[in-house]
């Protein structure tokens, strides 16, 4: 019972890493599957196509970076792995929004991503505008990752 | 889930969709003054022009329902679109038997049935060689062609049962496009029933039997109206989804034609926004059926020396603009 602390903060970490690269494996997948149809018809669009398809992938390395920094602040890297159990939940709480976020966000934006290949394969040339949309939901997911950081860094400073 | 997104199949239909004609491209065409000038227009858009015009629908057809298979791995999603080819096949062969003759030329070899199976099935009157549902209809129309000699009859179950599978093919759909396609088919073959059985005079009983159910139309209502007056029928169309059809119909019969063909194009366009489904695939399937209707019509106008607007006022709507 006494490290059960470092039970929910490890469960935190697993989370962030687990749900945001679930969504990015899912949404990078789809993306490349349709930028695979695009580069079959015409492959001189592969370098545009691939910008598109990798970003949905983002999310996934954000839930990495929080994943990384409670591993890092709970001991497990190297340290002494003891915390209380309000600590330890206090980080699987500041995990969750990169976890769940990252996981929708990540599919959500893959959806966005297709649809802007499509526009890409009738007009190339706005490849810019294109690009805007997918990156619109990408908002989302940098807002639940400054979340997840400024809570982690902070709980790491607490003393409960 | 994933699975029935086709983001891979709709990603290249969407590059495929810049090869079909758009308004431009058929302001050329019309606008072109012989057959020849048609043809080399359409032969610089990779169309093959060079065995002959037969030749070059057969092709683009051909084309089509190859890029298709390569896209779909089970192309009975798509039979709904193939029923006609069926229906006409056994029309052709129920004939032929009845007549004696033979005519291979008349088979449409892309159906759902074997054209072979269909023919085994006539000539052995074996009927159950036949899919379940084409059985009863196939063997009630060779039956009433050989007892009566009365080929319109033949025609009227095998166009009925025909019109009966499109329905249930397209409510067996999960696709909206197929969906939409069944029931506006459906639906415009009826009026044309209804419209056609009033000027022929056809009795209520052979024209009840004739019109297939269908949920956006009152069939029963239509067919009294079609035993009264063309008022009638636009009265029953007016309280119904297809009220823009009264104007087309009182306009002439190849006005009514093409609206019911721009019906089904309005319907589906939306499918041009939506980037996952087999949507986009039925609906590119029926854009490219409607293409080839318009460049044939479009020929056949050019090859006759029709002027330009009335080669235009039969010309179908695009998919893509």
């Amino acid at each position: 019972m006494e490290n059960l602390g470092v039970v929910f903060a490890l469960l935190g970490a697993a989370l962030a890493a687990l749900l945001a690269g679930t969504g990015s494996a899912i949404g990078v997948g789809r993306t490349g599957q349709a930028a695979a149809g695009i580069v079959t018809e015409d492959p001189s669009k592969f370098g545009k196509v691939l910008i598109l398809e990798l970003l949905p992938g983002t999310q996934g390395i954000y839930g990495l970076i929080i994943a990384f920094l409670t591993l890092s602040n709970i001991g497990i890297l190297g340290g002494n792995p003891n915390i209380s159990i309000a600590k330890g939940l206090l980080y699987l709480m500041a995990c969750l929004p990169i976890a769940i976020v990252g996981l929708f966000s990540a599919i959500s934006q893959a959806n966005a991503s297709v649809s802007s290949m499509g526009l890409l394969s009738k007009r190339p040339d706005q490849f810019g505008k294109s690009m805007i949309f997918p990156i619109m939901v990408e908002t989302y997911a940098i807002l639940a990752l400054l979340v997840s950081i400024l809570s982690v860094n902070a709980i790491n400073g607490m003393n409960i | 889930m994933a699975k029935n997104l086709y983001p891979y199949a709709v990603a290249r239909i969407r590059s495929k969709e810049l090869s079909l004609l758009n308004s431009s491209m058929m302001d050329q065409l019309i606008g072109a003054k012989t057959e020849e000038d048609c043809l080399n227009l359409l032969a610089g858009k990779g169309w093959d022009t060079e065995s002959g015009v037969d030749k070059m629908f057969a092709s683009e057809q051909k084309k089509t329902w190859d890029l298709l298979s390569e896209l779909v791995s089970d192309l009975s999603v798509f039979n709904v679109f193939l029923l006609k080819n069926d229906y006409h096949n056994l029309k052709a062969a129920i004939k032929l038997r009845c007549t004696n003759t033979s005519m291979p030329s008349v088979y449409i070899l892309n159906g759902t049935v074997p054209v072979e199976k269909i023919q085994a099935a006539v000539e052995k009157s074996q009927w159950d060689l036949l899919p379940e549902e084409m059985q009863s209809p196939a063997q009630e129309a060779f039956e009433a062609l050989l007892h009566t000699r009365d080929g319109q009859l033949c025609d009227f179950i095998l166009d009925k049962a025909c019109l009966c599978a499109i329905e249930k093919a397209g409510k067996a759909s999960d696709t909206e496009a197929i969906r939409e396609y069944a029931e506006r088919t459906v639906a415009a073959a009826d009026i044309k029933i209804a419209v056609r059985a009033l000027h022929t005079g056809k009795p209520l009983s052979l024209i009840e039997s004739s019109l297939a159910p269908c949920d956006s139309l009152d069939t029963d209502r239509l067919a009294k109206a079609a035993t009264q007056s063309e008022e009638a029928i636009f009265d029953v169309l007016s309280t119904s989804r297809y009220a823009d059809a009264i104007d087309s119909l009182r306009e002439s019969p190849s006005a009514f034609e093409s609206w019911c063909d721009n019906l089904i194009i309005r319907k589906i366009r939306k499918e041009l926004y939506n980037p996952f489904t087999l949507g986009p695939l039925a609906a590119f399937l029926i854009a490219k059926e409607t293409e080839l209707k318009s460049v044939r019509i479009l020929l056949s106008g050019k090859r006759n020396g029709m002027p330009e607007d009335f080669i235009r006022q039969r010309m179908r709507e695009l998919y893509v603009v």
